[in-house]
């Protein structure tokens, strides 16, 4: 009698869990994917209320209402700057990403030309961005070109050393098979090689459509009468910090969606299980 | 056509593979003989490391011979990879994840110099209908089973319609009840398609199940045992292996592997 209340508690705790995600499954996914915009509200509410209590002066940290005005009316100038900083990561990025899957097909084609510039490649990508940046406003100038480069050149080597990568890993028994039906060098490359790197190319560039912004703002650090990095200046020494962190908002926000449209191209791509070769 | 003029499927003479290393070299085959004849179905059984596998890579053209001759229906092995005389099935389905199982059983009419399908040939379609696996022409490898990966792997090795089949262990993966259906498909399939069949396995009920002859290979250095005949009427239910016969041949092979 003793052991019955125990076994009583301990069995329908087991029976419900195991048969809930299976009858409320996409219920429970689709309130799993509000999470995160629930706990930034939250998170925004607390920063609100701790702000007007503290009476933190607004050059200081603004309060999100603050932010959302300057939002709503500075929208012209945030817009203006936005296009050039848009422009930048996105034209870096496929310039990037293209000459690091070009170079990654010559690598994988001759092993020799990977002996000789692949460290050089490692060495040039271990001098930080902020590094770069000025040597590249030297050269290119202050307008456009520089700001293009920049973006390009952070987004290359992970492309690269990704591409590399998905190229050379292909698994030995497909190689096999190729050769038992007598395919050719350019057979095995765009029906085995290529395939088999897609999903290597989709993380870095996912990695890309970040970084590539970032590029971008650094690039218009150095010097720029227009982009969201010259403004993201601009505001700090002028202590606008309303517009400094409206600013931030803008080019997050464009992170985030060029993240959303490769992820989005990744998912209608990349269809299979990666792993499963067998 | 007598079997006196036709070319046999596979023959080796003294045939014998090394490979060298920076730490030595391995004799894989020493010095082994076998005559195939067309139509013929030869299991190739051993323990690890007895130069089955390196014997099927001989036949299709993925090592060459250190020593001794290989010719496979009268010519190089060579001519015949070329000329798509040779399917291979290897331990894992190696199908390409990307391609639905139709586009898979396809591949091998999109590549190499005789890529374009003969007239006459059966249609991918119609292979996968033959594996049994009609209605699943879209599912990508990853939803379908092991056994079915397997059966997609048969109906691409079978869409040149090649005249030899090489099978590396090709059910060693598979759970027995799944492996049980696939030996009396395999079966079927080869009386269907006339193709000669050589078998690599690990198990002598499969061997002795399928086969009308089993090569019985020794190790260190790979070596032809004993080539034991399996006089078991066709077609053969999955009861045979209950008769006094059956039972005859696999405790001979059980006997001879133990001195292997």
């Amino acid at each position: 009698m003793d052991d019955r209340p125990t076994a009583v508690i301990a069995e329908p705790a087991v029976g419900r869990r195991a048969p809930a995600p299976l009858a409320s499954g996409a219920r429970r996914s689709r309130s799993q994917a509000l999470l995160p915009f629930v706990a930034a509200a939250v998170l925004l509410a607390a920063w609100q209320i701790l702000a007007q209590v503290f009476s933190l002066p607004i050059y200081i940290a603004p309060t999100p209402i603050q932010v959302a005005r300057t939002l709503i009316t500075e929208l012209p100038m945030l817009l203006r700057n936005f296009v050039p900083t848009a422009v930048e990561s996105f034209v870096g990025f496929v310039i990037g990403n293209a000459i690091a899957i070009a170079v990654a097909v010559l690598f994988v084609h001759s092993r020799r030309l990977e002996a000789a510039l692949y460290p050089i490649a490692v060495f040039v990508n271990t001098i930080p961005i902020l590094a770069k940046a000025p040597i590249l406003v030297l050269i290119f100038g202050l307008g456009l070109t520089s700001k293009v480069v920049i973006a390009a050149f952070i987004c290359f080597f992970p492309t690269l050393a990704n591409m590399v990568r998905g190229l050379t890993s292909v698994n030995p028994q497909s190689l096999e098979l190729m050769r038992v039906l007598s395919a050719s060098k350019s057979e095995i490359f765009w029906k085995l090689r290529v395939p088999s790197s897609l999903p290597f190319l989709f993380s870095a560039l996912k990695i890309a459509s970040t970084t590539s912004v970032l590029g971008a703002i650094v690039g218009e650090w150095i010097g720029a009468d227009l982009g969201l990095g010259a403004l993201i200046i601009e505001a700090t020494h002028n202590f606008r910090s309303p517009l400094l962190y409206a600013t931030v908002f803008v080019s997050s926000a464009w992170a985030v969606v060029f993240f959303a449209v490769v992820s989005f191209a990744e998912r209608r791509i990349v269809t299979w299980k990666q792993g499963e070769v067998s | 056509m007598t079997s006196l003029d036709a070319p046999l499927a596979v023959e080796l003479e003294g045939a014998t593979v090394r490979f060298s290393s920076e730490r030595g070299s391995v004799t894989a085959l020493d010095n082994v003989a076998l005559r195939v004849p067309p139509g013929g179905f030869i299991s190739l059984l051993g323990p690890s490391g007895c130069g089955k596998s390196t014997l099927l890579r001989l036949v299709a053209d993925l090592v060459p011979a250190t020593h001794g001759s290989v010719s496979v229906l009268g010519g190089p092995p060579e001519r015949a990879r070329l000329n798509r005389e040779l399917g291979f099935v290897f331990q894992d389905a190696t199908l390409l994840p990307w391609r639905s199982a139709l586009e898979n059983v396809r591949l091998p009419l999109e590549v190499g110099p005789k890529k374009r399908a003969r007239p006459g040939l059966r249609t991918p379609e119609e292979l996968l209908r033959l594996v049994g696996l009609a209605g699943r022409e879209d599912a990508l490898p990853h939803e379908l089973s092991g056994g079915m990966r397997q059966r997609v792997a048969i109906a691409r090795a079978l869409v040149s319609e090649p005249r030899i089949l090489l099978m590396d262990e090709p059910f060693g993966a598979l759970d027995e009840i799944t492996r049980d259906t696939l030996n009396e498909e395999l079966l079927r399939i080869w009386r269907e398609t006339g193709t000669t069949i050589l078998f690599v396995t690990h198990s002598i009920p499969e061997a002795v199940f399928l086969s009308e002859r089993v090569l019985v290979l020794a190790t260190n250095p790979g070596r032809v045992r004993e080539l034991v005949a399996c006089e078991l009427p066709y077609p053969r239910p999955l009861s045979v292996r209950e008769t006094p016969e059956f039972i005859r041949i696999a405790s001979h092979l059980r006997a001879l592997l133990q001195t292997c």
